[in-house]
């Protein structure tokens, strides 16, 4: 360690106290970013104390990452310069909760799980059924960005945060929207947070709408079919039904394999009040045999009374008899969570199954979903690299390329791929990132400086490929509104940011 | 107005799309607010270019620029209060698309309201955020204040259907952000741009999302003898997590009003109703108005009436959504309070507010959306007469104070504006409007965008001189 960074930790203790500041190289290690380390680690335990970190890092010009239980860090790029990690799990009390309102305030280091076992005494919930749940903190998934199968019915992130609390980029506690339910008071800032991978602030507490939780009874269903065609036609039946199913996602073959073989690493906890789980349960029930892992399989949930729970099942397996469905199960309480909890963590058992998984999000319009699919199962075919892929109806999908191993050839098909599904992407007006990609192929597939961009390999020309991030320059100037001195997390965003 | 900038503008647009005579600048002068702000000249652009060039323009002379709709905002966003060039969309009224798979519309900002919902119809899609004013308001102006209405409880206000903007800046660059399918790569630049008041860019192009019409629609009207009793109901339909597509409230001096004059069918001896929509499958919809019809009974509901058929609902509806303009008939003029608070604080709320009206000597009315907790309280008044106008401005700056001491917010869905940007200091600290202000400046540099909007004057763009009307507002019309 040189004499600068330990004089900085030094100086980090004397402001908040030597508890809470480490510049232990094992307490380093665990705050890697694509193994990247920090000098130092700092818990602040309050709003204020973070306040005085990153004026601290603003002064000595210090770059900070900000993270709670760092599930999700493996998102974004790393970062370009890494000084002072902030661990945010030490703020974690719940500042306000208005059951009567449906609103509650929160710390942005507690966990999901803890709150929703607050919520759920009253019958509510918070619909973030995002990967690796049980273990992430409610910062850490709203900086994220990332969705869950829930956003069918309840949205993202952006459609129930009304309001936040963070430190700029000056050092200052600032704070945007309030806690009610409708707002328009002053610009919406909190929406900037999600998915900002601790760019432009260090967010301290988020302002959520709480849901009803569907005590009244809520079943899973599940159709298999031999071709994505069919699958895709059932699903568009549905959205241009009366139906409104809580989720609806489609997913391949090679995915509902993967959830057939394998449990997911985090452990189940109950979201919804009233179900039959204790809140700790740890391990998934196997997949039963209604569910086909050859096949494509469309999964559904759905909630409400006995009468309406029984037409979704009788119109959902009518219109999958129609769509040439070769089978179809209703689920219970027992089975439901066989198949949800896999889903919620899709992404984490994928990045379980191969040592180099690269993940895609890649967003577009339903209607092309068909194409797509083709295009993408081609183009890992013809690198002969495995595959999988789970889309939401909303037009979201998750592709994954999933080699056996790593070696200089893999290397070489997957960055060859990833060039090829970013140009076919962007050419069926859609747009891709890739959250989760082994670091040297980050580096290798030129995204460094361009994350979410199409790498340099690629075949659009130059003056289409600005597009790709639609307001990118916007963007930059965002940043430097909110973070002057570019602290937070620098490099790890889109675009260089 | 500088006559080299005129010459230019009505060379770029026409001299059918400018107006600059002082009487044809009085109709823009004014929108649904008790503000006042003077053009120096309206211009009518067709194209996003046009827009851009008009904007350089206005650089170039180094004069203000104020984007318009319909003009029936209620905070004064859409007021020249430097002077300076208004651009009012009204046409740019063309619907550009309609997917109906993937239930989706692109629109010109001039496009009103109710007009997309009736070209979603036949493929049995509607345009959720339904304003009072959405048989005249425009879908740009809905962009720029984030507009709401009845139904937004269930579905959420305008900012939940943008998915996509073409924008320009007030340099005059045209830029896109968002994307068709809503989930584009990096921030939230749309998230950001709905609701900032035309202070960051003006909207030339809006994408947005399309709901599919629910299966059945139960409306109740429910009668009650106290507003406290009515004003329970609604903490208990929350509380309880029945979830209604709409939860209105009439008070029984404004539903006596409106009933006189709209004929919708309220009871006139009634002290408060709620006109509670359920919506979605048959089956949803038969269980929530039972729960509705319980916990209203519960609170002692002296009625609970089911319209029969649509024409009943909509005249139910009618009666709520004109009843601002039946008001217009008891006074000179109105001023309509936006106020929200957490929806467990309403009848405590309503309470204060009678008391507030008491205490300067106005009868409030109050017709609002209960079920998310966004109060409009009315207050009629006689704007020539001064000292009640002024009393009017502290009775309602004291009902604000009160909605954000009880946890609230200064505006649901009118926006700061002109109207509240002297009360913003109440909610945000110096910290925050020191961000906010480098957040404007990062697109609106020079203030030339929508001076004198939403921060306070002393905290926005410091330089900007708000002007006073050359003729005296009471001795006009």
């Amino acid at each position: 360690m040189s004499a600068i960074s330990m004089n900085f930790a030094a100086r980090l203790e004397s402001l908040i106290g030597p508890s809470r500041i480490s510049n232990d190289a094992a307490a380093c290690a665990c705050y890697a970013v694509d193994e990247v380390l920090p000098t130092a680690v700092a818990k602040p335990t309050s709003a204020e104390e973070v306040a005085e970190i990153v004026r601290f890092a603003a002064l000595e010009k210090l770059a900070l990452v900000p993270c709670g239980n760092r599930t999700k860090l493996a998102i974004g790029m790393p970062p370009s310069h890494y000084d002072i990690a902030l661990d945010m799990t030490a703020l974690n009390r719940i500042s306000h909760y208005d059951p009567g309102d449906l609103t509650v305030s929160a710390e942005a280091g507690i966990h999901l799980a803890k709150l929703n076992s607050v919520l759920n005494e009253h019958k509510q919930f918070l619909p973030l059924l995002v990967p690796w749940y049980s273990l992430s903190t409610i910062g850490g998934t709203v900086a994220s960005g990332i969705d869950s199968p829930l956003r069918q019915f309840y949205g993202t992130a952006r459609d129930f945060l009304i309001g936040a609390e963070f430190v700029d980029g000056t050092g200052h506690l600032c704070k945007s929207g309030g806690r009610v339910v409708k707002n328009v008071t002053g610009y919406d800032l909190h929406k900037l947070l999600i998915g900002s991978l601790g760019t432009l602030a260090v967010i301290t507490c988020l302002n959520f709408r709480t849901f009803p939780a569907p005590i009244a009874g809520s079943r899973g269903f599940v159709a298999s079919f031999p071709n994505a065609e069919d699958a895709l036609a059932l699903r568009r039946t549905i959205a241009s039904s009366s139906l409104t199913p809580l989720t609806l996602d489609i997913v391949s073959p090679e995915l509902a394999q993967i959830f057939a073989t394998r449990t997911p690493a985090t452990p189940e906890t109950a979201v919804f009040a009233g179900e039959n789980r204790a809140a700790d349960q740890t391990s998934l029930q196997p997949i039963g045999d209604w569910f086909n892992p050859r096949e494509w399989q469309l999964c559904a949930a759905f909630a409400g009374t006995t009468e309406v729970l029984d037409r979704y099942a009788r119109e959902l397996t009518l219109l999958a008899e129609k769509s040439r469905a070769t089978s179809t199960a209703i689920l219970g309480d027992a089975t439901r969570p066989a198949v949800w909890g896999r889903l919620r963590e899709s992404l984490a058992m994928l990045l379980e199954t191969s040592p180099a998984t690269v993940i895609f999000k890649i967003s577009v319009l339903p209607g092309h979903h068909a194409a797509l699919f083709t295009n993408l199962q081609h183009i890992a075919e013809r690198a002969t690299l495995p595959s999988a892929l789970v889309a939401r109806a909303g037009g979201t999908i998750y592709f994954a390329l999933l080699p056996a191993s790593v070696n200089e050839d893999t290397t070489a098909r997957l960055s060859q791929s990833i060039a090829r599904i970013f140009d076919f992407v962007f050419a069926s007006c859609g747009h891709a990132s890739l959250p989760f990609a082994p670091p040297a192929l980050k580096e290798r597939t030129s995204l460094r400086s361009q994350q979410l961009v199409a790498p340099a390999s690629s075949r659009l020309p130059a003056n289409s490929r600005a597009e790709l991030i639609p307001g990118v320059a916007q963007m930059r100037r965002l940043k430097s509104a909110f973070d002057p001195q570019n602290i937070f997390a620098p490099g790890r965003f889109a675009g260089g940011i | 107005m500088n006559p080299g900038l005129l010459h230019e503008l009505t060379k770029l647009l026409g001299e059918d799309s400018v107006l600059h005579k002082l009487e044809d600048l009085f109709l823009y002068e004014y929108d649904g607010s008790v503000e006042k702000g003077l053009p120096d000249v309206v211009v009518f652009p067709t194209t996003t270019e046009h827009v851009s060039q008009t904007v350089k323009l206005a650089a170039k002379y180094e004069v203000p620029v104020v984007g318009r709709g319909a003009g029936t905002g209620l905070s004064g966003g859409a007021l020249a209060r430097a002077g300076g060039v208004m651009l009012v969309f009204s046409r740019m009224n063309r619907i550009l698309e309609i997917d109906s798979e993937n239930q989706r519309a692109v629109v010109q900002p001039g496009v009103v309201n109710f007009e997309l919902t009736r070209a979603a119809e036949p493929h049995g899609l509607y345009f959720a955020p339904d304003p009072s004013s959405w048989k005249s308001c425009t879908i740009g102006g809905n962009v720029a204040e984030n507009a709401g209405g009845p139904h937004t409880l269930a579905y959420g206000v305008t900012t939940n259907h943008v998915t996509a903007l073409e924008l320009v800046l007030p340099d005059g660059e045209i830029v896109r952000v968002g994307s068709k399918h809503g989930d584009a790569p990096g921030y939230d630049l749309a998230g950001l741009f709905v609701g900032s008041e035309c202070t960051l860019a003006l909207v030339t192009e809006i994408t947005v999302k399309l709901s599919r019409q629910p299966e059945a629609v139960k409306t109740l009207l429910v009668i009650f003898d106290s507003v406290d009793d009515a004003a329970e109901s609604v903490v208990d339909i929350t509380a309880r997590a029945i979830t209604p597509a709409a939860c209105e409230m009439l008070d029984g001096w404004t539903l006596r009003t409106v009933e006189d004059y709209i004929h919708a069918g309220f009871p006139m001896d009634s002290a408060a109703v709620l006109l509670i929509e359920v919506e979605g499958l048959a089956e949803a919809v038969a269980a929530q108005a039972a729960a509705v019809n319980e916990v209203c009974s519960a609170h002692h509901a002296r009625e609970v009436r089911l319209a029969r058929d649509n024409a009943e609902r909509e005249l139910l509806w009618k009666g709520r959504k004109n009843a601002f303009g039946a008001l217009g008939r008891l006074a000179p003029s109105n001023y309509v309070l936006d106020g929200v608070i957490p929806r467990s604080k309403l009848p405590q709320t309503l309470r204060r507010i009678q008391k507030i009206g008491t205490h300067f000597g106005f009868q409030i009315g109050n017709i609002f959306h209960a079920g998310d907790g966004n109060l409009h309280p009315i207050i009629l008044y006689d704007p020539r007469d001064t000292a009640q106008f002024e009393r009017a401005m502290q009775a309602s700056a004291e009902i604000i104070r009160y909605c954000l001491q009880v946890g609230g917010a200064l505006t649901g869905e009118h926006g700061v504006g002109m109207e509240k940007s002297e009360l913003m200091p109440l909610v945000f600290s110096d910290a925050d409007f020191s961000l906010m202000r480098r957040v404007h400046d990062a697109f609106n540099p020079d203030c030339l965008l929508n001076p004198g909007k939403i921060f306070p004057l002393n905290k926005g763009c410091g330089e900007i001189r708000v002007r006073k009307p050359p003729v005296e507002a009471a001795s006009r019309p």
